[in-house]
């Protein structure tokens, strides 16, 4: 696919280039192994290939291009950053992904060891200058979530053009909610004022239809992942959903629209990925994003299938649609509050809503076990497996509790905890 | 019909051999950087029906041989509930890892907990702990048996305890007392992890380090529970990968 030479491009954005091949040769390798090698794939997911060998050319040239054209690029790292309010000034979104381990020394020189492995890489992507997208963004939003995200920002703005730091509530009370709105008032105007647009009742529900048609792909692609056999592979719905942060949104949602008419047939012929009756399960926890893909490839090669992600680059992040009815901006406002203090992250107390998620996630995806993935050093995450553990062994739900990071080195354990699950789910 | 099991652990290979419940052929060797070699040697000369592999090494020996595997934690548990058919909670120390099984009839995982990317706890501590002490392993558990009181040791980072015992040497404490020290941190770090899960009676300890009498002196004290350390111990994942084997 590649026959265009980005690196000119890669150049002019001051990128690494010898340690920017390098990341890309990993990649490319990792691809080839955990995606391109699993058996009887969905003809639609060429798309996403596709996607995933341009990921740091085509796209990274249309947004380049958009900008030429005057649009606005805003990079961000977490759910409660409005895709609405970017797409309502004709900005772009892109959701930075910090799955990789790569300039783990250099982010140390900036943060303590015991950093979660994401907030490493986003640092080490910017510190080894590897990251096309941070390099093309005209605006980078930081949010107040977790202490590590929250304190780490305060060295990260500086690394970074124009960064936005966006303040979150704790709590979905009243206060919180009324925190919340203001952030986003105050998040629009930012954008109004870099982009020279003014955000309408009509540009702000033409974005709220858009993303909610995204959204609702993915409902229909989780809804047909509920038949077994299993018509996809938990790691090809995973990758959707991780390109569901940086792609076209209207291009997304017909190629998984596309991949779903496809999964209905496979399902209605009875073609599954893996047989009928193989163990199903849920991960429930902290994103994966690209390309975190070690969890979901060990369960995988190891005797199960991946039903359902409990997770910001899954369906938490996807569950909710915002109202689009509203004839004022005040209640478009309104409407966003509404669907983002819905979220269920961890950083939230008390958070109940989120067992009560994984649980009615579990009955209607028919997982036999629930995984709870967390990063290592994630206390929000960490602090709430417990509870996940505990509420769901009491529904007889068998639950496995793993902290890991994006390293390798712990593959081997980790597929002993994760075939001895299996094996108990089996029994 | 002959099934044989194989276990394949970090620091030691463990082979069974097995006609119906009776073991007829056990043996133990070194694992080395090689064990699909050390494995073949264990099985050569030895006539079996159906081999079941278990251990780190599992997936190696399965490809090489064309077995069937298990893991440690379902062979250690199958294992237990024919050698102790009273055992509910399984704990099972080897070299690298520690696990806690609670299991069911006939040997079913109910729940376990392994521990994370550490060693701590583990047979491998126990040796770099003795070595620090200069004791080879019989003197490091015989000594710390008889202590008449204990030294705390803070860390569980095989690294900054064996510092922390050089350093307590060096200001004069008494070795056995160091070894009880060290003995009882263990303890307190394998009981932390056994009492996340339903800590059912009977509690079985199996793997390597069950052949530690202080050990078990003071996890028992610890959990406050009576513990059982089956015959062959070492041998439980083994004659559980056989079992398997068999169908037995
Ligand atoms: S886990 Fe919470 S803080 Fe992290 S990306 Fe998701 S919503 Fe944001
Ligand atoms: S994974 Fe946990 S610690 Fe890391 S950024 Fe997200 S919430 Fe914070």
């Amino acid at each position: 696919m590649n026959q265009v030479d980005y690196h000119p491009m890669w150049a002019d954005l001051g990128l690494n280039l010898d340690t920017h091949d390098q990341l890309l040769a990993v990649l490319g390798k990792v691809y080839q192994d955990f995606f391109l090698s699993q058996p009887n794939r969905p003809k639609g997911m060429d798309y996403f290939n596709f996607v995933m060998s341009e990921v740091h050319g085509l796209r990274i040239k249309e947004l380049i291009d958009a900008r030429a054209a005057g649009r606005k690029v805003i990079g961000s790292f977490c759910l409660y950053v409005p895709e609405e309010l970017i797409l309502a000034v004709d900005g772009i979104s892109v959701g930075l992904c910090a799955g990789a381990e790569f300039g783990t020394a250099k982010a140390e020189m900036f943060l303590p060891r015991t950093t979660c492995a994401l907030i490493k890489s986003f640092f080490g992507f910017i510190l080894e200058k590897v990251c096309p997208y941070i390099a093309a963004s005209d605006m980078i939003v930081g949010e107040n979530t977790c202490d590590g995200k929250k304190k780490s920002y305060e060295q990260f703005r500086k690394l970074v053009p124009n960064f936005f730091g966006m303040d979150l509530p704790q709590t979905k009370s009243d206060e919180g909610r009324n925190l919340l709105r203001s952030e986003y008032v105050r998040f629009a105007r930012a954008l109004e004022s870099l982009s020279g647009r003014t955000i309408t009742v009509d540009s702000l529900s033409q974005a709220i239809e858009t993303v909610n048609a995204k959204r609702q792909a993915i409902h229909r692609l989780a809804r047909l992942r509920s038949a077994d056999p299993a018509p996809i592979s938990g790691l090809d719905a995973l990758l959707i959903n991780q390109i569901y942060f940086y792609d076209d949104p209207i291009r997304f949602t017909q190629s998984v629209n596309a991949l779903c008419d496809e999964l209905e047939q496979r399902i209605a012929a009875g073609n599954g990925v893996f047989p009928k009756g193989h163990p199903r399960i849920l991960v429930s926890g902290c994103p994966m994003a690209i390309p975190n893909w070690k969890l979901p490839w060990i369960v995988e090669q190891n005797g199960a299938v991946i039903v359902g992600e409990e997770s910001c680059v899954g369906e938490r992040g996807t569950r909710n649609l915002t109202s689009a009815h509203g004839d004022s901006i005040e209640t478009l406002f309104d409407n966003l509050v509404d669907r983002y203090s819905r979220i269920d992250c961890a950083i939230f107390t008390p958070n109940s809503e989120r067992i009560d998620h994984v649980d009615s996630m579990s009955s209607a995806y028919r997982a036999d076990g629930v995984i709870h993935y967390a990063l290592q050093f994630c206390t929000p995450y960490q602090m709430e497996a417990f509870q996940v553990e505990k509420t769901l062994e009491e529904q007889k739900l068998p639950v496995l509790r793993i902290d890991t990071d994006y390293s390798m080195e712990d593959v081997e354990p980790l597929r002993t905890r994760v075939e001895a699950f299996i094996e108990r789910i089996r029994s | 019909m002959r099934a044989a099991g194989i276990d394949i652990g970090s620091r030691t290979v463990k082979f069974v051999v097995m006609e119906n419940r009776d073991i007829v052929h056990e043996a133990i060797a070194y694992n080395s950087h090689d064990p699909i070699s050390v494995a073949r040697s264990l099985l050569s000369e030895h006539a079996f029906d159906r081999l079941t592999a278990t251990g780190y090494g599992r997936h190696l020996i399965s490809r090489t041989l064309g077995c069937d595997v298990a893991t440690e934690i379902r062979a250690a548990a199958i294992g237990t509930a024919v050698m102790v058919p009273t055992g509910r909670t399984v704990i099972d120390i080897g070299g690298q890892d520690i696990k806690v099984i609670s299991t069911g009839e006939n040997g079913a995982v109910r729940r376990f907990e392994m521990n994370d990317k550490c060693a701590a706890g583990t047979g491998r501590f126990l040796e770099i702990m003795a070595a620090a002490l200069s004791l080879s392993m019989p003197e490091f558990i015989q000594m710390a048996q008889t202590a008449a009181q204990p030294v705390r040791i803070t860390s569980m980072c095989a690294v900054f305890a064996e510092s922390e015992v050089v350093s307590q040497l060096a200001r004069g404490c008494p070795r056995d007392e160091l070894a009880l020290g060290i003995h009882q941190a263990i303890a307190h770090r394998i009981a932390g992890m056994a009492q996340r899960i339903p800590l059912t009676e009977t509690i079985v300890v199996c793997g390597g380090v069950a052949r530690n009498t202080t050990l078990i002196r003071e996890l028992t004290r610890v959990l406050g529970l009576p513990i059982v350390t089956p015959e062959r111990a070492q041998l439980i994942p083994a004659i559980g990968a056989a079992l398997l084997a068999g169908s037995f």
